[in-house]
């Protein structure tokens, strides 16, 4: 009895809180989005609101077995999961029908699974196991082991991801990418991580607003690199902060740039004087990168040379971009990309699903049309409305309150995940605990994202949100083993054998 | 794990989802808060605004009688996503067209701004009853094919054309200015009154239009309303009007005036209301609505006669010898002429080398001289007051002659409810510096004014207003259209008096040679003495043709209740043509028929005589004795 009572109070009830509350958010939303204004009946679990709550209550249940099941096994069998799950991988990739595209999904009599939602949980807990090992990255440099131990890292990692590739199911390989995230807690270097990221969001951003700008100030074609320049110079100023802890630097060049460009603006708003905010950004990296060499030289650290090199390495990139971009991309290639960027309105792929979904939640107001009131998910102009594009409908009928209090609710739970995973003994059970973290985080971000127009249109779930039994049962059982492993931490200080 | 040395990572980790949510946040605020526009275009996505059509207000006659109202039209719509699989044959059968419109109405559909295969779209619009109904029988059988009730005018007389007007589908233009005055009424497509009373009171008789409001999904199909119509708009039916026409008199004037080109206006002179207003030629109303419209609208523009030009407020005509009595009493006012001052005549008016010829042979009286209508009388009468010493010259003499005849209606708009009236012309002074220069004219050089030809230029609806200011001795009310409308109450532009520079005293001598005109003047044969008519008779010179004949008239003398104009064009003698239909008019208008069977006799003749001009170009004739 005594070990029972431990156990209960070992489980960490915020997170089942939130996670409750989240997927009976949920299922309101579903309800919501699936009710038709021509039917009086109020239920049919024929409907997709009826079968999501069928999923939720086989979720829970899942949650339930997770957390009475034997926490050990999941450290020990982490890699007979993996191989299973990668078997069944490629089982589907030959044996699944094609479905809109993807062959993805197993057809089990009256239920389809999607294997792919569960291959994120067996990778997780294989790299948990793999870099929770007392011996792994050991030592410094180059040597034999610590090759062989990130080679592993990347195989883990990116063998399930190839194979979802296959599948017809970019989004969901694209996640994969989140696990960067776990991968920096655990030592990967942050400034590698910096400049993939850098490369990936200055291209994006580069492209995306190449040809639209909100600022008077700056041309429409320079926009794109203008925000990639400001970007830079405020990146390398914490760069600055992070690296070498020179507040002095910091402080010398934000006055500058606070002066540069707060200047700009007064004469611009105040006297009417037009000055090319492009121009400031030039000037104000220029000083910079002058101001650096001057440091290098004087307290002979080579550390400000590369500063100065990553201003000048964004500066090119940036215009490379546009320039490749504009000038080297066949117009169709140019297009494609434009759609996908939600750059074009394309009325009838993503463009106008996004434009519809921001009309969706943009009509919600401050308040929301409130519950069943909302006309543009009821009445079918947004997509996916259920599935993908569950958030329209929380934008839509529970307004600006509703959204931000979801995203509160996401952010309550991420970050007491990564409290959660601070605390572990284990570094099977850390690893475990940010990748959780991370997956979790990525789908909310790309997914919010997409609906709003902020991020390209990538076709994966919300988290506890989206209809559908295989992504509900993948998050749970993501989440509800991290609840076990954290419930084994708290009862004995140790579990597993790690 | 105390050591590790990677532990601070956690709070870069923590911050940068924080800041990718504040970002997402930041950016709900600027979707649903701060941008409105995402609001607008939902509602554009989702609500489907159906407008429902008020009847239109019904006009109905000075007894109450209904002229104008509304009959049930139908549009045929077609929903082409769901017609698709449509017995064409079958279908072009029942609405009696072929394959081939059929094929090119469909075509133009599809061309139409904001077309969508899932909504109704129309096909053939404002089907009569009588085509509606066979088509209805077969209606079950096409799948996609709705109807739409719209309602046109019905007429229950065949006339009024003119003044009733007519209404058709508002042009682009009309529609922009319709914008431009803030009137957002109206929607391509929508029916506006375009001439008539149906113009002038459109704002009345349209009434207020109704929306029903429906949900519609992502394809534009319905489905359903929204809150259960709790938010629809009912519309509100148009007002009645009652107009000052009485419609039997009008149809009997445009009987009298049929195969003759002119125009009869008759105003009751106490209140200024119009009683008839026949325009002729002139044309059954009910022609120009519906399908026919059109085919209709296009014969009537092409007909030489002009039937729809307006002749009773849009020509203008030189008055003749009916302006003698306006004439008349200026001199009378001005202290030139009295009831017994007497001008001789010798054949004429003379000064020096002109002449203005006249019948007469002898000293007249004023009475006299109207009742014979003696241009020496007038031209004499004219010259001493233009030329008198205390106007000092003639340009002021002849601006106070001027001042006089507008006090009694002439040379501006009388500001009637008849559309598109036009001013007539009293010159001014300043019109005869510029032809003859300053002081380089007198009376003899604008001696034709006096008569009533010369510059001047009236339109019948002015010389109509002159025989209601004379029955009045001297005050008139706008000549109007309008008796009454349901709710609300008419211009007080109408129910002013204007009061004329004429001392009432003046009148009763103009009244009195005005009877003799009647009795054994140059109108004497349609003498009735029951009916106690005063007149005058016109003739005005027509450089084209065939004189007019003009005639005013007023009844009863002593409490008069019908003042006329009638102008028949190219007839001759206005006592001829003119004054029996002026007579007829008086009689079916205060007895409610003819009847003696010599009047009766005239009123077949009349309807019977076609004084329509010949087509074929005329020889303009040379200058005529004014009678």
């Amino acid at each position: 009895m005594s070990r029972r009572r431990n156990f209960f109070k070992s489980i960490d009830w915020w997170i089942v809180a939130l996670y409750l509350i989240l997927v009976i958010c949920g299922w309101v939303c579903i309800y919501g989005a699936s009710y038709n204004f021509e039917d009086t009946v109020f239920w049919d679990i024929d409907y997709r609101y009826g079968k999501q709550l069928l999923w939720i209550g086989l979720a829970v249940f899942i949650g339930g077995m997770i957390l009475l099941l034997d926490g050990e096994m999941y450290s020990v069998f982490a890699y007979g999961f993996y191989g299973g799950i990668i078997i069944l991988l490629l089982i589907t990739l030959v044996i699944a029908p094609d479905i809109k595209g993807s062959r993805s999904w197993l057809v089990l009599g009256p239920v389809n699974l999607q294997p792919a939602e569960f291959a994120k949980t067996a990778t997780c807990l294989a790299l948990a196991k793999l870099m929770g090992g007392f011996d792994f990255m050991s030592g410094r440099g180059f040597t034999r082991k610590r090759v062989i131990d990130a080679s592993l890292v990347a195989l883990i990692m990116f063998l399930p991801c190839v194979i979802i590739i296959l599948q017809n199911e970019t989004g969901s390989a694209l996640v994969t990418f989140a696990l960067f995230v776990m991968l920096y807690r655990e030592g990967f270097p942050g400034i590698l991580l910096l400049a993939g990221m850098c490369a990936v969001v200055f291209f994006i951003v580069a492209i995306r607003f190449g040809a639209e700008s909100i600022i008077p100030l700056v041309p429409e074609e320079s926009f794109g690199i203008f925000l990639v320049l400001f970007s830079a110079i405020i990146i390398h100023l914490f760069l600055i902060l992070v690296y070498f802890g020179d507040t002095r630097y910091f402080r010398d060049l934000a006055i500058l740039n606070t002066l540069l460009f707060g200047g700009g603006v007064l004469a611009y708003k105040q006297f009417d004087i037009p000055v090319s905010f492009l121009t400031l950004c030039y000037v104000s990296i220029g000083i910079a990168i002058l101001y650096q060499a001057y440091r290098a030289l004087k307290t002979w650290r080579y550390t400000y040379f590369l500063v100065g090199l990553f201003l000048l390495i964004s500066t090119g990139y940036a215009h490379a971009a546009s320039f490749a971009f504009n000038k080297i991309l066949q117009p169709h290639q140019r297009t494609r990309i434009e759609v996908t960027l939600g750059m074009l309105d394309d009325p009838k792929k993503s463009g106008y699903n996004v434009n519809q979904s921001k009309i969706a939640i943009g009509s919600g107001g401050l308040e929301g049309k409130g519950f069943l009131n909302g006309t543009q998910t009821k009445l079918k102009y947004v997509p996916e409305q259920d599935t993908d594009f569950i958030f329209c409908t929380v934008g839509e009928e529970h307004g600006f309150i509703g959204c931000a209090v979801v995203l509160l609710l996401y952010s309550a739970l991420l970050l007491r995940l990564i409290n959660r995973a601070e605390k572990q003994k284990l570094g099977f059970n850390r690893v475990y605990g940010y990748s959780v973290a991370s997956i979790l985080f990525f789908h909310v971000a790309i997914n919010v994202g997409m609906v709003t127009g902020l991020t390209p249109v990538i076709g994966i779930p919300l988290p506890f949100f989206s209809y559908g039994g295989s992504s509900l049962w993948g998050f749970t059982i993501l989440l509800f083993i991290f609840l076990r492993l954290d419930a084994a931490n708290n009862e004995y200080g140790l579990s597993g054998r790690g | 794990m105390v050591n590790d040395p990677y532990q601070n990572r956690k709070y870069v980790i923590g911050g940068f989802m924080l800041l990718v949510v504040a970002i997402y946040v930041a950016r709900m605020f600027v979707l649903q808060i701060m941008d409105t526009s995402y609001r607008d275009q939902a509602d554009n996505n989702a609500f489907y605004k159906e407008i429902t059509y008020p009847p239109r207000g019904v006009i109905k006659d000075r007894n109450g009688k209904a002229i104008a109202f509304n009959k049930d039209a139908y549009d045929i719509l077609i929903t082409v996503r769901d017609a698709k699989g449509i017995d064409t044959a079958s279908f072009c059968n029942a609405l009696d067209i072929d394959r081939a419109t059929f094929e090119e109405r469909m075509k133009k559909i599809r061309l139409i701004p904001g077309y969508s295969p899932y909504t109704p779209q129309t096909f053939m619009s404002q089907l009569s009853d009588e085509e509606f109904a066979p088509f209805q029988e077969k209606l079950f059988r096409f799948k996609g094919i709705s109807v739409r009730k719209r309602t046109l005018r019905n007429y229950s007389y065949p006339c009024g054309a003119l003044l009733l007007g007519d209404l058709g589908e508002i042009s682009a233009e009309q529609l922009k200015r319709k914008q431009k005055d803030n009137d957002t009424y109206y929607q391509p497509g929508d029916f506006i009154g375009l001439s008539g009373l149906e113009r002038t009171y459109e704002t009345y008789l349209r009434g207020q239009k109704g929306v029903k409001i429906w949900l519609r999904d992502a394809h534009g199909r319905k489905k359903g309303r929204f809150e259960d119509g709790a938010k629809d708009v009912p519309f509100i039916a148009g007002s009645d009007i009652t107009t000052t026409i009485d419609i039997d008199l009008q149809a009997y004037g445009e009987q009298l005036m049929a195969n003759k080109v002119g125009s009869i206006v008759a105003i009751e002179p106490k209140t200024g209301e119009i009683l008839a207003m026949v325009s002729a030629p002139t044309y059954d109303p009910s022609l120009l609505v519906g399908r026919k419209r059109s085919k209709e609208f296009l014969k009537l523009v092409k007909n030489p006669y002009k039937p729809l030009f307006d002749r009773t407020v849009q020509a203008t005509y030189p008055p003749g010898s009916t302006f003698k009595t306006a004439n008349t009493l200026v001199l009378m006012q001005e202290g030139f002429v009295n009831a017994n001052k007497c001008y001789s005549c010798t054949h004429g008016f003379h000064a020096g080398r002109l002449t203005v010829g006249c019948h007469h042979n002898g000293s007249l009286d004023l009475i006299n001289a109207i009742k014979l209508s003696c241009n020496a009388y007038f031209c004499y009468g004219f010259k001493d007051m233009i030329d008198h010493p205390k106007y000092k010259g003639a340009a002021n003499g002849f601006e106070t002659w001027k001042k006089h005849l507008v006090s009694m209606g002439f040379g501006y708009r009388l500001g009637t409810d008849a559309p598109s009236e036009k001013r007539g012309y009293i010159p001014n002074a300043g019109v005869y510096n510029k032809i003859y220069g300053e002081r380089h004219w007198k009376a003899t050089t604008i001696i034709s004014d006096a008569i009533g030809q010369g510059e001047i230029l009236t339109t019948p609806i002015q010389l109509a207003n002159l025989a209601a200011v004379i029955a009045n001795k001297g005050y008139y009310y706008t000549p109007h259209l309008i008796k009454s409308i349901a709710g609300t109450t008419i211009d007080t532009a109408f129910t002013n008096k204007h009061v004329s520079t004429i001392n009432p005293k003046h009148f009763g001598p103009v009244i009195d040679g005005m009877e003799q005109v009647v009795q054994h003047g140059t109108a004497y044969w349609i003498r009735n003495d029951a009916l106690g008519m005063c007149g005058k008779t016109g003739t005005a010179e027509n450089p084209h043709g065939k004189d007019h004949a003009l005639f005013i008239s007023f009844a009863p003398k002593d409490d008069p209740k019908i003042a006329i104009c009638v102008v028949v064009e190219n007839a001759g003698f206005g006592a001829t043509w003119a004054a029996p239909i002026a007579a007829l008019m008086t009689e079916k208008y205060l007895n409610g028929q003819i009847e003696t069977p010599k009047r009766q006799y005239w009123e077949t003749w009349l309807k019977e005589s076609n004084l329509l001009p010949s087509l074929a170009p005329v020889i303009p004739s040379t200058a005529k004795t004014h009678k």
